[in-house]
């Protein structure tokens, strides 16, 4: 497969937000990744390292606003986030506890 | 996949075994060292020492009687030597056992002492490896396995692949009319709902909920912030993990997209029939598969992200990943890896498929990587300080 039709990661849900990388993508690259349940291609500018298991985001989120994984709310956004940033605990927060 | 038929040993009450062990067990920590000792004298043997045992009271001790005898009790364990440091609780364990049907001798070391106990429990732990290494194992349905499944280390390979994998088998299974089991209370949190509506009926549901609600007060009552670190833990953070809700949506794709829960069990507590029950645990590994070998469960699916080791002395904790680096880091510690799914070169329907073969190898005897490596945890489970 060319290297750059290669899926780099993938995304659970029609509805979710975030994708996760299923090997290390560099800040700059363009990475191509597929809806599990639809098998649609999707193509993300990734503005940071996502090293492999992390998230990035598929669109912008605000601040107060929700992370949409497995098509359910997995936590508050704490920092805006832009389509192809990093995910994680730097700008993502659990509802609960 | 072939008929699910494969051998185990057929026990005294019908239950089939995957293992054959002659368990050394210790009613309390200062027993120890006795079983120990008998687990060394006599090959062939397990010595299963803990830390508890002594002035416990209430549900806590009910439930530490609850999971020793269950130990003894399980199909993997052909006959059980038993030392505590008095008689008295020491034949609660004794008789508990006994009710099974299999052999089981208890010692007790006041008015004795260590080294008489010892060589006393030694003899009678001879005897019994003599008779079981002749017990030979008999055909029987893969339903007839018991299979319990908890994940460890989790990361988002878990949710996307290896949970998916087990959930996989467990439709499968449950389908065949298997005993199923799963639990975790605390990392159901965020996806309680969703976990509720997979009871098999509204009672059951509500039944998880009322668990599930009580364990979430204990932990905002303890809590000293937001658990991050613990509940996930490092490990699950630093495999990309960031919130409970989300390491939740991925625990509960083990128990697949068809099967549902047929009643709520009390930690180390047996099910009476068959079906897929939803067991109150920590997430724990150590203490999780131990309430589940307790309860009766032969054999353990623990599909692990970035690399959990637990293993367990009497069941085989079957150990899958679909994380790239950690097959290749730690393959020793790997049964199955799975991380083709991550590539789009395996289905889902062919890695379930490839679960059930292993565990069917499992039962027909091939041993599992923790059992090789010597992991042997058994870790009690605590309700609260002991009087």
């Amino acid at each position: 497969m060319d290297d750059n039709r290669k899926i780099r990661f993938l995304v659970h849900d029609a509805a979710d937000t975030v994708g996760v990388a299923t090997g290390d993508i560099k800040a700059g690259e363009s990475v191509r990744g597929v809806y599990m349940d639809t098998q649609e291609a999707i193509e993300v500018k990734a503005l940071e390292d996502i090293p492999l298991g992390h998230k990035i985001a598929l669109r912008q989120h605000a601040v107060g606003s929700s992370v949409i994984k497995y098509e359910h709310d997995i936590g508050k956004v704490v920092a805006d986030i832009s389509r192809g940033q990093h995910v994680h605990v730097h700008n993502l927060k659990t509802r609960r506890w | 996949m072939s008929p699910p038929r494969v051998e185990g040993f057929r026990r005294e009450n019908g239950r089939v075994g995957v293992r054959n062990h002659v368990a050394i067990i210790p009613l309390d920590d200062l027993s120890n060292a006795a079983c120990e000792a008998v687990g060394n004298n006599i090959k062939g043997t397990i010595a299963i020492p803990h830390s508890y045992g002594r002035l416990q009271f209430g549900e806590d001790l009910e439930l530490f009687f609850r999971t020793m005898i269950g130990t003894g009790a399980s199909p993997n364990v052909a006959a059980a030597v038993v030392i505590g440091i008095e008689p008295q609780w020491t034949n609660r364990i004794v008789e508990g056992i006994a009710a099974t049907g299999k052999p089981v001798t208890g010692f007790s070391i006041e008015r004795t002492g260590d080294i008489g106990t010892i060589a006393k429990a030694s003899w009678q732990a001879k005897e019994y490896v003599h008779w079981a290494s002749e017990l030979r194992r008999e055909e029987c349905e893969l339903s007839e396995i018991w299979v319990s499944t908890k994940c460890g280390e989790s990361d988002t390979t878990s949710g996307l692949a290896s949970n998916p994998t087990v959930g996989n088998a467990f439709d499968k299974l449950d389908a065949m009319g298997a005993t199923l089991s799963f639990g975790e209370t605390s990392e159901i949190t965020g996806a309680e709902d969703v976990c509720a509506a997979r009871a098999a009926t509204p009672e059951v549901g509500r039944q998880f909920l009322e668990v599930w609600n009580e364990y979430n007060d204990f932990i905002n009552a303890n809590k000293t912030d937001d658990l991050s670190g613990s509940q996930p833990t490092k490990g699950n953070i630093r495999g990309g993990l960031t919130t409970i809700e989300e390491k939740a949506f991925g625990n509960l794709q083990k128990i697949g997209k068809k099967c549902k829960y047929v009643g709520v069990l009390k930690p180390a507590e047996t099910p009476t029939g068959p079906g897929l029950w939803f067991m109150d645990t920590s997430s724990a590994a150590a203490e999780a598969v131990t309430l589940w070998a307790a309860g009766g469960f032969v054999a353990h699916l623990f599909p692990t992200g970035q690399g959990n080791i637990v293993g367990n002395p009497i069941i085989p904790v079957i150990k899958l990943s679909a994380n790239p680096l950690t097959c290749e880091t730690m393959s020793e510690h790997i049964d199955f890896d799975c991380s083709a799914l991550l590539r789009g070169e395996m289905t889902f329907d062919e890695a379930g498929d490839r679960l059930l073969e292993l565990l069917k190898r499992v039962v027909n005897g091939r041993l599992m990587a923790n059992e090789v490596l010597g992991h042997r945890e058994f870790v009690l489970t605590k309700l609260y300080r002991s009087a």
